[in-house]
């Protein structure tokens, strides 16, 4: 199966009512699969918009009333649609937010890229906001993490984005759904459904009073703490004898597998550290690691955003290189293993214990 | 003694923030009523806008959401789609609905949602400071038409009822203003039917209401009622614009 219609198909059994999305490649196939299976889906709704700014804003209505509601899009698409996440964060609605993502800047290309990290991970839209984001890098993954983004996505009442490449998309692997979808969820308590046998009630930001919006400002960040307390996810391969610990995450991580697998036939104690949240971002791990081990590459499909969440997490005390294809190239194992076996000669790793 | 005037039920006691003579208080009070007296109030979900009225969720009481900037038709969209046991309406100023949320507007219409939109057409941008709507007259002076809008360079006021009544999905488009005791009532008469058509799952309604707004204007409250009769309603002129709710289907 495609990892977009793993997407579509993990987010049905997570018991998304509403899909709202515009088409964009490389992820028309989510946007096809829920055509095909939420759209006649007893009291789902799917809905090709007029743009992705309409998306988000019909998800919106929809999370306002309490259903489970998603989009996907791609780089310019997910540009369009920061108003909206905004929008979503600031009225504390719930809401999931597919980006496989392709080269940039501008129309940039239609492969595989992860040049949207800066604008996944620092909130993207305007105003002093976060969202969760995770981060899969395989196609089970994609099925699992999907889950998970509707269960944040409510638990924290706080949209998610599932930050997803064009590569990851298109692949085909075998998945395993570990879930079936529920019959009927429950209603949010504090869902907009008329004011029947209650007082009317109101969602909104906006106030005149400065006060008023620096509490609503006070409570999103208590939630972003708690969340960063319990929901930062990472992988780790092979960190334990590492000297050298390359930080890679969704498909470039799959791609330092192969070239850190090879490296260690070759006698380099090489590992890898992958968040699966970029953010939260695994901070407290990645100075856990610093610990014991001095050097870090960090590689990316662009020209180096995430390193610097891996430069503040370490406050100077490891060194860190960087390697980045930019612009959708997809680097092979073996050029990331010739980076990892230069890096690892030049810091004179193999010597020593 | 017969009581023939009260406050209506569903308008929350609080002061409204509106300039004297602003045509949004009237339009509040003629919806609260109307939500009222159609038995609505249980299950309505209103969505008003930036712009003057973007504090309407203080009045109405009955639930509501604030919305981007134009984006009314589509988050009023997701409403009914998630839930379409509400009625649903959006209520949005000139520059919200005819400019930057054009394409929500026609697009919503056109797949004959079953929504509600109350359009309030008061030929400014009132909450940013009397700029230029799309909606402007020819000539007619705004903060950034200083010379009059020019035709020419600023095009001409958009007539978006007629626009949108092209559209199939669209079944009940009315253009009505509140400038007068009988316009008030037609008005209402005009939501009404509007919200009969969403009841009635017949398609996309639309009431575009001219307003005044004596303070962008530059006029006192008596003199812009004069001028939506004189200027306003040459451009725009009022009536039923479309009604297909008596067919079978919306086409
Ligand atoms: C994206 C965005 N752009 C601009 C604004 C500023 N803004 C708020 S209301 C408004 C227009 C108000 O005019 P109108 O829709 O005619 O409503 P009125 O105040 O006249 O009732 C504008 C431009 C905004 N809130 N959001
Ligand atoms: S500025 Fe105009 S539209 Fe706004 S409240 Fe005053 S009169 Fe009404
Ligand atoms: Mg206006």
């Amino acid at each position: 199966m495609s990892g977009n219609s793993t997407i579509g198909e993990a987010a049905i059994r997570a018991g998304c009512q509403c899909y709202f999305g515009y088409p964009i490649t490389p992820q028309n196939e989510l946007t096809e699969y829920m055509a095909a299976h939420l759209g006649r889906k007893k009291g789902c709704s799917f809905i090709q918009a007029e743009s992705e700014i309409a998306a988000i804003n019909m998800v919106y209505g929809a999370s306002l009333v309490g259903a489970r509601a998603m989009t996907s899009s791609s780089s310019p698409g997910i540009s369009l649609k920061q108003e909206g996440i905004s929008y979503l964060a600031a009225c504390e609605l719930p809401a999931v937010i597919v980006n496989m993502s392709r080269g940039g800047p501008g129309l940039g290309s239609i492969s595989a890229s992860q040049s949207d990290y800066f604008q996944a991970t620092r909130g993207g839209g305007h105003g002093d906001y976060r969202t969760i984001v995770l981060a899969p890098s395989s196609g089970q993954e994609l099925a699992d993490l999907t889950h998970r983004a509707f269960d944040l996505a409510d638990k924290y009442q706080i949209p998610v984005i599932i930050l997803g490449d064009g590569m990851l998309g298109q692949m085909m692997e075998p998945v395993e759904f570990k879930h079936e979808a529920p019959e009927e969820l429950p209603i949010r308590g504090n869902a907009l459904r008329g004011a029947k046998g209650r007082p009317s009630r109101i969602i909104k930001t906006f106030t005149s009073k400065p006060t008023e919006l620096e509490e609503i400002n006070w409570s999103l960040f208590r939630r972003y703490q708690l969340i960063r307390k319990e929901e930062t996810a990472f992988e780790t391969f092979l960190v334990e004898d590492a000297k050298l610990i390359v930080v890679a995450f969704g498909i470039a991580a799959r791609i330092a597998k192969g070239a850190i697998k090879n490296a260690r036939t070759n006698g380099m104690r090489v590992g890898m550290l992958r968040p699966v949240t970029l953010w939260p971002f695994p901070s407290e791990k990645v100075k856990e690691l610093a610990k014991r081990t001095r050097h870090f590459l960090v590689f990316e499909m662009n020209m180096g955003q995430m390193i610097e969440d891996v430069q503040l997490a370490l406050e100077g005390k490891g060194e860190v290189s960087f390697y980045g294809r930019p612009g959708g190239v997809i680097p092979t194992p073996s050029e990331v293993l010739r980076v990892v076996s230069r890096l690892y000669h030049q810091k004179g790793l193999e010597s020593g214990k | 003694m017969r009581k023939v005037y009260t406050r209506p039920r569903l308008l929350k006691r609080v002061p409204f923030h509106y300039c004297p003579g602003c045509g949004h208080s009237v339009v509040h009070r003629v919806m609260t009523e109307l939500i009222d007296e159609m038995n609505l109030g249980d299950r309505i979900i209103g969505i008003p806008p930036p712009g003057c009225s973007v504090f309407a969720y203080h009045y109405f009481d009955v639930d509501m959401a604030e919305s981007a900037h134009g984006r009314g038709a589509a988050v009023a969209t997701g409403i009914k789609r998630a839930f379409p046991e509400a009625i649903v309406f959006t209520y949005q100023g000139d520059g919200d609905l005819a400019a930057i949320g054009t394409a929500e507007t026609i697009h919503a219409a056109n797949r004959g949602e079953r929504i509600t939109a109350i359009f309030i057409n008061n030929a400014v941008y009132g909450m940013t400071g009397g700029q230029m709507a799309p909606t402007t007259l020819s000539d007619q002076v705004t903060t950034t038409t200083p010379y009059g809008r020019d035709t020419k360079i600023e095009g001409y006021p958009i007539r978006m009822s007629e626009i949108v009544a092209l559209i199939r999905g669209a079944v009940y488009i009315e253009r009505t203003a509140v400038n007068s005791p009988a316009n008030i009532r037609k008005t209402k008469k005009a939501i009404r039917k509007a919200f009969q058509a969403q009841i009635d799952d017949l398609g996309f309604s639309l009431v575009e209401i001219l307003s005044p707004c004596p303070t962008n204007w530059r006029m006192t409250p008596l003199e812009s009622w004069q001028w939506i009769d004189k200027v306003m309603t040459k451009e725009f002129p009022l009536g039923v614009i479309k009604d297909i709710t008596g067919k079978n289907d919306a086409d």
